[in-house]
């Protein structure tokens, strides 16, 4: 799209893409504390 | 407060739906909290001086209400769109903390089941079933996907609620480190403050983060003519109250009910079932406390992957065949469990892998399902009303299985024998399930809401 190419469409791309990677990282970072903590217990069935 | 308002919640043009699915996993990762209560359990049993059904009963409250406030306010979910909804949510699950930790400070345990198990069980509630709707508007292409990822966020939330909570739990009580250590109340109590601050922020983040897709709005690319094309999806709506009035709606309800009471089955057993099963003639079990509680964990990320997992895939195989393959091929690995499952450990962790994620996965489809039968229009709110299927499932999962443990002996004496009626009995329910999926056929005509393109715009949907 040719809007896509001005100043401000571009600024507004990088601001969503931004707020995404942080609110990703809000959910993602728990999420996988979590994940890795439970591996560790479930090392010990194979251990 | 107008500013909740879902008017105010509109997604401007060039809005990324991809900001949609964190905002709803923030709010199911904080109620997900709700299956880590047993890091306090014992701590509240010696707090209160009261016995571990009397602090059971705390979950059993909120569970219960979980299931009645998503019938009762889906419609008012619905209507008043994800923002209102997602910070109501917060206020209820927030206030259910303060409350519950006031009741422990000073040691009134009823108002640890007003606050964590009424109020918070409220908040529970509204909080599962807040962005389901918005998200299969948002995901009209993936909706099993979309909801996946939401709803696996609430098997997800106990995995981070459990080591959080326990060191919380070492840091608030000065004796942590003392041999046989049990919390003490006053750092549950704090616990409980904790938690309060950290699901607030969560949730307002999630509120604050969610948006609705404009009127006609449509993801590029997306073709609704290839979802006209399949047999059970339609592009009519049904509203909530007509819903429960159709076969559809009772034969779906079936089928979870039959998914999680067999789920429930294991996962209430879990840790002193992979010990039964492996019990020597001598009475010791060849499996350890520590491996036994490294098998829940193992169950607890089968029933968060199969969330995830088993809702993308029902976007290629459809709703109906993924509920097939849950309930029938679940009813053979619970033969399988209950005939070879003691034979070795590798294969009793793969079946009861595999169960469980079927487990998570049924809940994670529902919406989509439901979506695919009744259209967009009400979907939060039938959601709702099919979550009913759960509270009573969470009351017949386990008592169906301590009835027959209680009968086959005393708890430390049982065997995999032992187990091979309660198995059994989940299989026959499986069946029934099965059946109940498969009579699923598209809903009639006179239930659909009437659109304005069309002739019969004055007739209205069938009332009773």
């Amino acid at each position: 799209m040719s809007t896509a190419h001005t100043p401000g469409a571009q600024a507004a791309v990088k601001a969503s893409t931004g707020r995404l990677a942080v609110a990703w990282a809000l959910v993602g970072v728990p999420l996988a504390y979590g994940v890795y903590e439970t591996l560790t217990r479930v090392a010990a069935l194979f251990g | 407060m107008g500013w909740l308002d879902r008017d105010r919640t509109i997604a401007p043009p060039g809005f990324n739906r991809w900001l949609v699915p964190p905002a709803a996993l923030a709010v199911h990762l904080c109620i997900g909290q709700a299956y880590a209560t047993s890091v306090y359990k014992t701590a509240l049993v010696k707090h209160f001086g009261a016995s571990l059904t009397e602090i059971g009963v705390i979950f059993s409250i909120a569970i219960v209400m979980l299931g009645l406030s998503a019938a009762i306010m889906g419609t008012w979910v619905d209507k008043n769109g994800p923002r209102k909804a997602m910070f109501t949510s917060a206020m209820f699950w927030v206030s259910g903390f303060l409350i519950g930790s006031l009741g422990i400070f000073t040691q009134q345990l009823w108002l640890v089941y007003l606050g964590y198990g009424f109020v918070g069980g409220i908040g529970l509630g509204i909080g599962y079933i807040s962005p389901v709707s918005t998200l299969i508007k948002w995901f009209p292409d993936r909706p099993g996907l979309a909801t996946g990822m939401a709803i696996m966020g609430f098997g997800g939330g106990a995995l981070i609620a459990s080591p959080v909570s326990t060191a919380l739990l070492k840091l608030y009580d000065p004796n942590s480190n003392a041999k046989g250590w049990v919390a003490s109340g006053d750092s549950v109590g704090k616990l409980f403050l904790t938690l309060a601050v950290i699901y607030l922020a969560y949730m307002l983040f999630g509120a604050f983060t969610i948006k609705v897709p404009a009127d006609g709005w449509q993801p590029a690319g997306f073709d609704p003519t290839k979802v006209k094309a399949a047999k059970l999806v339609t592009t009519e709506n049904v509203s909530a109250k007509n819903a429960v009035k159709t076969k559809q709606f009772w034969l779906v309800w079936i089928a979870l009910f039959c998914n999680v009471t067999a789920g429930i089955g294991i996962l209430e057993q879990a840790a002193p079932m992979i010990q039964d099963f492996f019990r020597q003639s001598d009475g010791a079990s060849l499996v350890s406390a520590a491996v036994a509680a490294g098998f829940v964990g193992l169950l607890s990320i089968g029933n968060m992957a199969g969330r995830f997992a088993w809702s993308a895939t029902s976007d290629v195989t459809g709703r109906k065949r993924i509920y097939m393959v849950y309930l029938g091929v679940g009813a053979v690995l619970y033969v399988l469990l209950a005939i070879a499952g003691s034979s070795t450990t590798i294969l009793y962790v793969a079946l009861a892998f595999l169960i469980i994620s079927f487990y998570g996965g049924g809940f994670a489809t529902a919406p989509a399902y439901l979506r695919d039968l009744f259209g967009t229009f009400q979907v939060g709110a039938i959601h709702g009303r099919l979550l009913t299927a759960w509270s009573a499932a969470g009351v017949a999962g386990p008592l169906i299985v301590n009835a027959f443990l209680d009968a086959q002996g005393t708890p430390g004496k049982l065997n995999a024998a032992s187990y091979q009626p309660a198995l059994l009995t989940m299989v026959a329910l499986l069946v029934i399930g099965f059946v109940a999926n498969l009579l699923v056929k598209p809903v009639d005509a006179r239930f659909h809401e009437p659109r304005p393109d069309r002739e019969r715009s004055n007739e209205p949907a069938m009332e009773a």
